[in-house]
C-alpha cells in the first residue's frame, strides 16, 4: 500500500535548532532514504521551496487567474514528502517514527494513504 | 545502453562512439539521426560480443562498417518505410561518400554543434549532447537528473525528431563559429548542473562535471586559438580544483572564504592558469575568459584577505560591460567585490539599487543579509536572512543561510568575522540522493 508522508515545517522551530539537531536532521534523512531503499519500500522524496515562492492558479469566471503566494496562509507548511510502498498502516507508522521531523518538538509528519498513482514509466 | 568490452579503455570507447555516429550522419544525413544512433548502438552490442579476445586494429573503421550494415538492415526492415522508392534512395544515394581522412576531432565537433542546435530547448541540447557526444546511456542521464528513464528517453527522441525535421546535412564548418556560443553555454550548464559525486557514489555513476570537462578539452583541442573555448575550459578546471575543499564532512557546503585552500588541486589550477595566461595575450575578452581570469585570481591567493579584490572588481565591471548589463547575477558578484574594496556601506547601497530592478534575484537577499551582519545591524540582518531562506530554491544554500541565521540569533552583537565573499560560481546539486550537499550557482554569463 502506498502512503505519502508529509513533513510539516515551522520555520521558527528550524531557526532555533541546535547544531546537533541540525546534524541529526541531515543525517537522519539520508539514513531514512537509504534504509527504505534497502527494504524496497522507497518510491520518491522531494523537498519543497518556501510557500512564499508558490503561485496559485485558480478560476475566476471560468478563466485561470494567477496569484503569488500560497493557497492558504499558515504558520506551518508542507516542507517535503516521502512516498513509500509498505505492507500496511502499522508499518508506515513504524517507519514514519524514524524520520527526523518526528523527533523534534514543534515539527511533525502526517501520513496519508494514496488512492491512485501514475509515476510514469519508472 | 552503451556497453564497454572489458579490454577496451572506457575513455577510448567514449571517443569512438560519437565519431562513428558522426561518420554515419555524414553519409546518410542528419535527418537520419534516429536510425543512425540505433545502428551505432547495435554495432556496439556486436562489438561487445565479438571483441572478446582483442579489439580490431582499427576499432573505429570496424564500428563504422558494422553500424553501416545495421543501418541498411534497419532501413530495409523498417515496416514504416512502405515507400519503396524512398527506401532505395536512402540506401543508394548517401549524401556524400565517407571522407575517411576527415579528422576524428572534426567529426566530434560537428556532432557537438548538431546536438546544440539553436532550435532545441536547452534541456534537450544537454541531454542529446550527453547521449550522442559523451556516449552516456539514457539510464545514466536519467540518474544524473533524477528523472524517470522514460522521460529522458522521450526528451532525446523529440530532440532527434526535431533535428530530422530541420533536415539537411551536418553543420558546415562555417556554422561552427556561429553556433559556438550555444555550444559553450551547453557545456557550462552541464558543468554547473553536476551534482556532487564526492565519496560513496557507485563507480558507474556518471559525473557530469567530468563529462563537461572532457568535452571542453576536445573542443579546445579542435579550436586551440579560440579564447572563449580556452576561457571556458580554464573556468571549469579552476572551479573543479576547489571541489575537495567545497564539501565538509557532513556534506555541508563550505563557502569560498572558509575553504581550506590546501585541499585545492594544484595540477588543475596550474593547467587552468596556463590556459588563461596564453589566452589573454592580445585577446578581446569574452565572458568565459573574463570569468576564468577571476577564478585564476582566487586560485592564486592564499586566503580571502590577500585576494586581489581591486583586480577582481575591475574584471567584473568589464564583464558587465561586454554582457551589456543583461545579467544581474554578474552585478551581484561585482557588488561582493565592491564590499571588499569600498566597504559594506557602499556595497549595501549598490544592492538596494540592484534590488529595485531585480527584486527576486537569486542570492541577492543572502548577500544583503551578510553585509548587514558585518555592519552589526543585527535586526535588519535577521530579517534579511529570513527573507533569503524563503527565496532560495537551492536546498544547500538554504541550509547554509539557516546556519548563519542561527549563529546570529545565538550571539547577537558579535559581528561576523567572515568576509562577505561567500559565493562562488559553481555547481548546483540536482540529485535527491545528496540533497544537503552543494553550493550556490552563477547563471550562464550569456543568459
Amino acid at each position: 500500500m502506498k502512503y505519502l508522508i508529509l513533513m510539516q515545517v515551522d520555520p521558527a522551530v528550524l531557526e532555533r535548532l541546535t547544531e546537533e539537531q541540525q546534524k541529526m536532521i541531515e543525517e537522519g534523512h539520508a539514513a531514512f532514504t537509504a534504509r527504505t531503499k534497502e527494504t524496497g519500500e522507497f518510491i520518491a522524496t522531494q523537498a519543497l521551496a518556501d510557500p512564499s515562492q508558490s503561485k496559485v492558479v485558480r478560476a475566476r469566471n471560468g478563466v485561470p487567474e494567477v496569484t503569488d503566494g500560497p493557497f492558504a496562509e499558515a504558520k506551518e507548511f508542507l516542507g517535503g514528502f516521502y512516498l513509500l510502498d509498505v505492507e500496511d498502516e502499522a508499518r508506515v507508522v513504524e517507519q514514519a517514527k524514524l524520520i527526523p521531523h518526528a523527533r523534534i518538538d514543534g515539527l511533525a509528519v502526517e501520513i496519508r494513504p494514496v488512492m491512485f498513482s501514475d509515476l510514469g514509466d519508472l | 545502453m552503451t556497453v564497454t568490452p572489458a579490454h577496451v579503455d572506457e575513455g577510448l570507447w567514449r571517443e569512438l562512439v560519437p565519431q562513428a555516429l558522426a561518420r554515419l550522419l555524414r553519409t546518410y544525413g542528419r535527418d537520419q539521426i534516429d536510425l543512425c544512433e540505433d545502428a551505432v548502438q547495435d554495432a556496439l552490442v556486436a562489438a561487445h560480443q565479438q571483441w572478446t579476445v582483442q579489439a580490431p586494429e582499427d576499432p573505429l573503421a570496424w564500428l563504422v562498417t558494422a553500424a553501416r550494415r545495421r543501418y541498411i538492415d534497419r532501413v530495409r526492415s523498417d515496416y514504416r518505410r512502405r515507400d519503396r522508392e524512398t527506401r532505395e534512395a536512402l540506401l543508394a544515394l548517401p549524401l556524400n561518400a565517407c571522407s575517411s581522412e576527415s579528422s576524428a576531432i572534426d567529426d566530434s565537433l560537428l556532432l557537438l554543434h548538431l546536438c546544440c542546435h539553436p532550435a532545441l530547448p536547452r534541456s534537450a541540447q544537454v541531454a542529446l549532447t550527453l547521449r550522442a557526444v559523451a556516449g552516456l546511456s539514457t539510464a545514466q542521464i536519467a540518474n544524473v537528473y533524477q528523472l524517470p528513464e522514460a522521460t529522458v528517453a522521450q526528451r532525446i527522441t523529440r530532440a532527434k525528431r526535431r533535428i530530422a525535421e530541420l533536415g539537411g546535412a551536418l553543420p558546415r564548418p562555417g556554422d561552427v563559429t556561429e553556433r559556438l556560443p550555444s555550444v559553450l553555454d551547453v557545456l557550462y550548464v552541464m558543468f554547473t548542473e553536476a551534482h556532487h559525486t564526492t565519496t560513496g557514489e557507485p563507480a558507474h555513476d556518471a559525473d557530469l562535471a567530468a563529462e563537461a570537462i572532457r568535452l571542453a578539452r576536445q573542443l579546445h583541442k579542435a579550436l586551440p586559438l579560440d579564447t572563449e573555448v580556452s576561457g571556458l575550459l580554464a573556468l571549469m578546471l579552476l572551479t573543479e580544483a576547489r571541489r575537495p575543499a567545497r564539501v565538509g564532512p557532513d556534506n555541508r557546503l563550505i563557502p569560498l572564504d572558509e575553504q581550506d585552500r590546501r585541499l585545492w588541486e594544484p595540477a588543475l589550477i596550474a593547467e587552468g592558469r596556463a590556459l588563461v595566461e596564453r589566452a589573454v595575450v592580445g585577446a578581446t575578452p569574452g565572458p568565459y575568459l573574463l570569468q576564468a581570469c577571476i577564478a585564476a585570481l582566487h586560485a592564486e591567493a592564499p586566503d580571502t584577505a590577500s585576494t586581489d579584490w581591486s583586480e577582481i572588481l575591475a574584471l567584473y565591471r568589464l564583464l558587465e560591460v561586454i554582457t551589456e548589463n543583461r545579467n544581474p547575477t554578474i552585478a551581484l558578484n561585482r557588488i561582493v567585490a565592491e564590499a571588499m574594496v569600498h566597504g559594506e556601506e557602499y556595497a549595501l547601497a549598490c544592492i538596494d539599487e540592484l534590488a529595485e530592478h531585480h527584486p527576486r534575484l537569486s542570492r541577492l537577499a543572502g548577500v544583503r543579509a551578510h553585509l548587514l551582519e558585518r555592519l552589526g545591524r543585527d535586526d535588519e540582518a535577521v530579517a534579511a536572512y529570513r527573507q533569503a531562506i524563503k527565496e532560495t530554491r537551492n536546498i544547500a544554500e538554504q541550509a547554509h543561510l539557516r546556519a548563519r541565521l542561527r549563529r546570529l540569533l545565538r550571539s547577537p552583537g558579535a559581528p561576523s568575522s567572515h568576509p562577505v565573499s561567500d559565493i562562488e560560481p559553481s555547481r548546483r546539486p540536482t540529485g535527491v540522493r545528496r540533497p544537503w550537499a552543494g553550493e550556490a550557482t552563477i547563471a550562464s554569463p550569456r543568459s
